[in-house]
């Protein structure tokens, strides 16, 4: 009898404001340890949090853009625990009335689509980091990162597969980057994720689940999905029984380890967070935001492939981030002829290369101006495509336009009937065997008559023209 | 001398028969002789406060007079300074030097008050005697076997025996007034959101609120006035609070047409006889200037202690969570590991009552038992806000007596703190509806002094200065002073 995983998400992530979420210290990640820090996020006796309002609007838009509730008065509560890097022994957190409930995100499985119920999204500041390693007998403790808000963005149990929670995490992650709520780097921890797992027979109510911690890579993550359920379900088939616990995944070893059991579970203590009054949008403030909403993933690529004639794969690739499909609409205004080639030519050639040279689109050396100069060099035939693709390496190097690497290399085509009808002269004439079996028959050497046309301008020739011309003059 | 307002006194400063300096010294003088017997002074640096003095005096000589110039003002240890330490009389922070000021003590010094030192308090305000704090009772002036009030017992204690002129408290559930009324002084605790908290150590965020304590209420007028205002810094300080003419709402002289409210549920068996007698004259006497006292019933009265008694302590339990050890105060000698740590610190830095309050409130808090506590609590506090708002639909303020007894003596209730929460019974209702209340001085019994509660509608401060102004103007009880600390002294 088969098994059902049934997995449920709670996913971490840093909102890219400035300033921390509840004071005027700066956000920026990798500053010396506890250079980021004031009174107020360093927990001192009398500080007071003041709301972020940029922080409340990041995360209203992202409510907005999984189609969810946003609630015109939510409220913050504080999380009770100790914790050295914790400094006021609470966070504050948004537990009974969350700014965000009831939304959700469409995930592709398969060929179709399914739909995974997003639970909630609450608003939270961050903790800082304990250091413990290479240290002998201390901890040292960096609260730069204390008081960052954060989003938890949890899921409804709706996933049943490591590979349907992965589409989700994907999908979330494309989203909060497209939405620019969040830089989503997940190796700066600004997108962390915790996942609920447990197993049962098809039908049956849900089993008792664990919950995974410290999965902060979506490889990590599958692994520890799949793990987790395979011990479960072994765990099960001995005669075993589940608990609820939360374990830590080591991905080292490749297994999770438990942290501690229910029993041992915090009891948090929530209760109205009373230095901040309920947190109060209108909903002039919310439509504004929603006007503001850039074009989501999803439209994008159904416009790509209906505006610019793409297929599903290049409008999947060029709708990746926000960057990429601006940077392709603006490679099609500067080459309009051929939205097509735009599409080949950046996702194939300059994503390539920038992968090959672990470069962000960002900083490409080559500008959509630049490649869409390249392009109209193909266009003009100054220029054969396999050429085209040399030039590109040129300027993937120096930064210089197409026609400034043409020009210095000496790679401009040679279309001129004259100087081809020479030039096959010369290779007729230095094989007059094979220009006699062709005469003969041999239509097969015709290939090698291009290849040594082409051999002797260094592939400069225009390939049309070779052969339009070759077929005339051997013909004799 | 020493027994002078804020007011005179500044009239003084302004026609040039004092200065600064003279004032700060004559205070100091009062603090080193009486302060040994009182304990009302936690901290005080004689040379900072005579910095302060001639900085004021040069200021006045240069640009004129602003609203507080040269007027010696003491703060409660719970208000953070950025010169000298701030401890809130713990030795959890014993020792702390806060690294910025408190956004009233900014205030004050931008208005040219010149800081005269922290006054003592129940640790962390978690008291009614003053009796909880690390360093020692403070005593009452009029009686020093007896306890001032608490927990801003140091402040009035400072200012009935006159080692400041005024000074500033706070109120979470009469912290201001009932030490004012054991004193003999007046207490203004003004409406929740009135003034900023930011950089008053938190007991209890929801009630806590700072306030005056001094020998006049113009003087608490002044001082409220200078202190308080928006700070955009403190999210529950009200941004469009309605305005109150601090000085000129002083002026009142009758009670034409007001309706002062007499709520059954304050006037209690139980309470002290001589109390008693001296609340009902003052009512007379309120009957006298032209008010009309209307009998009226707040009939959730009687389950305020126990709902405050729930909300400050949960409040409490998160706010001192901070004394973690980590990063600042007491942290044990070579803690075995972190829990460690944790526990023997928090565990030799607190004092019993602070503890049976963290206790206390982390019950409350905790899983299965905060619908049946917190949320509760909440519930009464809803029902006694309507209380007093029904009350406000027929009357313009309530009066009542604050403390239901006047001082006790010291070590009297120590043991017993279900007594010692009742010290407290009629001015904790307030603070849960968030309210303005003064207390002011209304009698003498067995040589300690009455007090006399008014409360009014959420910013209608305006109301309880009219009314208290009248009244003290009509009556001598402001005027009396503590014997033993009056020798000399031309009061």
């Amino acid at each position: 009898m088969s098994w059902e995983v049934v997995i449920g998400l709670e996913v971490h992530v840093q909102v890219n404001t400035k300033t921390k979420a509840f004071c005027g210290c700066s956000t920026a990640f990798g500053a010396e340890p506890n250079t980021q820090t004031c009174p107020v996020c360093l927990g001192m006796p009398g500080q007071l949090p003041v709301l972020n309002a940029e922080a409340v609007q990041k995360t209203i838009l992202t409510g907005l853009a999984i189609n969810a509730t946003i609630n015109l008065e939510s409220r913050f509560d504080r999380k009770n625990y100790f914790y050295p890097d914790l400094p006021k022994g609470y966070q504050i957190s948004q537990f009974a009335v969350p700014l965000v409930e009831k939304g959700y995100l469409d995930i592709p499985v398969g060929d179709g689509e399914k739909r995974i119920g997003i639970t909630r999204i609450h608003m939270e500041e961050d903790a800082g980091k304990s250091m413990h390693e290479g240290l002998e007998g201390v901890s040292h403790i960096d609260l730069n990162r204390s008081g960052v808000p954060l989003m938890e963005i949890v899921s409804e149990p709706d996933m049943r597969s490591a590979d349907e929670a992965i589409a989700y995490l994907k999908q979330l992650h494309q989203l909060i980057r497209f939405l620019d709520v969040s830089g989503g780097d997940m190796e700066k921890g600004q997108f962390r994720c915790d996942a609920n797992v447990s197993v049962r027979r098809p039908g049956e109510p849900f089993g008792t689940r664990a919950e995974l911690k410290n999965l902060n890579s979506f490889r990590f993550i599958k692994q520890a999905i799949e793990y987790e359920a395979n011990r479960q379900i072994e765990l099960i088939e001995d005669g075993g029984e589940v608990v609820q616990e939360t374990r830590l995944f080591d991905s080292a070893k490749g297994e999770s380890r438990s942290m501690r059991s229910k029993e041992e579970a915090h009891d948090y203590r929530y209760f109205p967070e009373p230095d901040l009054p309920p947190l109060r949008v209108s909903a002039e403030e919310v439509a504004a935001i929603r006007a503001g909403m850039p074009e989501l993933p999803g439209q994008l690529r159904q416009r790509f492939e209906q505006e610019y004639g793409l297929s599903a794969y290049d409008a999947d690739v060029l709708t990746q981030t926000r960057e990429l499909a601006a940077w392709y609409e603006q490679l099609v205004a500067a080459h309009p002829k051929d939205p097509k080639r735009c599409a080949n030519w950046m996702a194939n050639e300059l994503l390539g290369r920038l992968n090959d040279a672990g470069r962000d689109i960002a900083d490409s050396p080559v500008n959509a101006q630049a490649l869409a100069g390249l392009l109209d060099r193909i266009d003009d035939g100054t220029i054969s495509g396999k050429i085209a693709k040399d030039v590109l390496d040129a300027m993937m190097e120096s930064g210089d336009s197409a026609d400034a690497v043409i020009e210095a290399k000496g790679l401009k085509q040679v279309s001129d009937t004259g100087a081809i009808d020479a030039l096959i002269r010369e290779v007729m004439e230095t094989n007059p065997q094979q220009v006699e079996q062709y005469r003969n028959g041999r239509d097969k050497l015709f290939g090698f008559f291009v290849g040594q046309v082409m051999k002797a301008t260094r592939g400069q020739a225009n390939p049309a023209v070779v052969n339009q011309r070759l077929k005339i003059l051997l013909q004799g | 001398m020493a027994y002078r307002s804020l007011t005179e006194l500044a009239d003084q400063l302004e026609r040039g028969e004092t200065t600064a300096v003279e004032l700060a010294q004559q205070y100091l003088a009062r603090i080193e002789a009486h302060n040994p017997t009182l304990n009302a002074f936690v901290h005080c640096d004689a040379e900072h406060v005579l910095a302060q003095a001639e900085a004021s005096d040069a200021y006045r000589a240069k640009h004129g007079a602003r609203a507080m110039e040269g007027l010696p003002i003491a703060v409660k240890d719970i208000f953070c300074t950025s010169d000298g330490p701030t401890q809130c009389c713990s030795n959890i922070l014993k020792g702390y030097h806060a690294p910025y000021d408190a956004h009233v003590i900014t205030r004050l010094k931008e208005a040219g008050a010149v800081l005269v030192g922290k006054t003592n308090m129940d640790e962390f305000a978690m008291g009614s005697s003053n009796e909880t704090s690390a360093f020692g009772s403070c005593r009452n002036p009029w009686h020093t076997d007896c306890i001032p009030g608490g927990s801003s017992g140091g402040s009035a204690a400072a200012v009935a025996a006159a080692l400041t002129p005024a000074a500033l408290g706070t109120d979470t559930g009469g912290s201001i007034r009932q030490p004012a009324s054991l004193c003999g002084i007046t207490g203004l605790k003004p409406t929740y959101g009135r003034v900023s908290r930011r950089g008053i150590i938190a007991f209890a965020s929801s009630l806590d609120q700072a306030g005056a304590m001094t020998r006049t209420v113009r003087d608490a007028a002044l001082l409220t006035g200078t202190i308080s205002g928006h700070d955009p810094a403190d999210a529950t300080s009200a941004a469009d609070a309605p305005d109150v003419d601090w000085l000129a709402a002083c002026e009142t002289r009758d009670m034409q047409g007001l309706r002062i409210g007499r709520p059954k549920e304050y006037f209690i068996d139980g309470m002290d006889p001589g109390v008693r007698a001296a609340v009902d004259a003052a009512l007379e006497q309120c009957k006298a200037l032209g008010a009309e006292i209307v009998d009226i019933s707040l009939p959730h009265t009687q389950y305020a202690v126990a709902a405050y008694y729930v909300i400050a302590p949960s409040e409490a339990s998160a706010n001192l969570s901070r004394y973690d050890g980590v990063r600042f105060g007491h942290r044990c000698e070579h803690p075995e590991d972190l829990l460690d740590m944790y526990t023997r610190s928090r565990d030799e830095g607190f004092g019993a009552e602070v503890k049976r309050r963290i206790l206390t409130g982390a019950f409350a808090l905790s899983s299965g038992y905060y619908d049946a506590y917190y949320l509760k609590a909440q519930q009464v506090r809803t029902l006694i806000r309507q209380d007093f708002q029904q009350a406000f639909e027929q009357v313009d303020v309530i009066a009542t007596p604050t403390s239901p007894v006047p001082a006790f003596r010291i070590g009297e209730k120590t043991d017993d703190p279900l007594t010692m929460y009742l010290s407290d019974v009629f001015t904790i209702a307030v603070n849960l509806a968030g309210l303005p209340g003064l207390s002011q001085p209304c009698g003498m019994v067995d040589g300690l002094p009455a007090g006399l509660q008014w409360i009014a509608p959420a910013w209608q401060e305006g109301r309880l200065l009219a009314a208290a102004a009248a009244y003290e103007a009509a009556t001598p009880w402001h005027q009396q002073t503590p014997a033993d600390f009056t020798a000399g002294e031309q009061a």
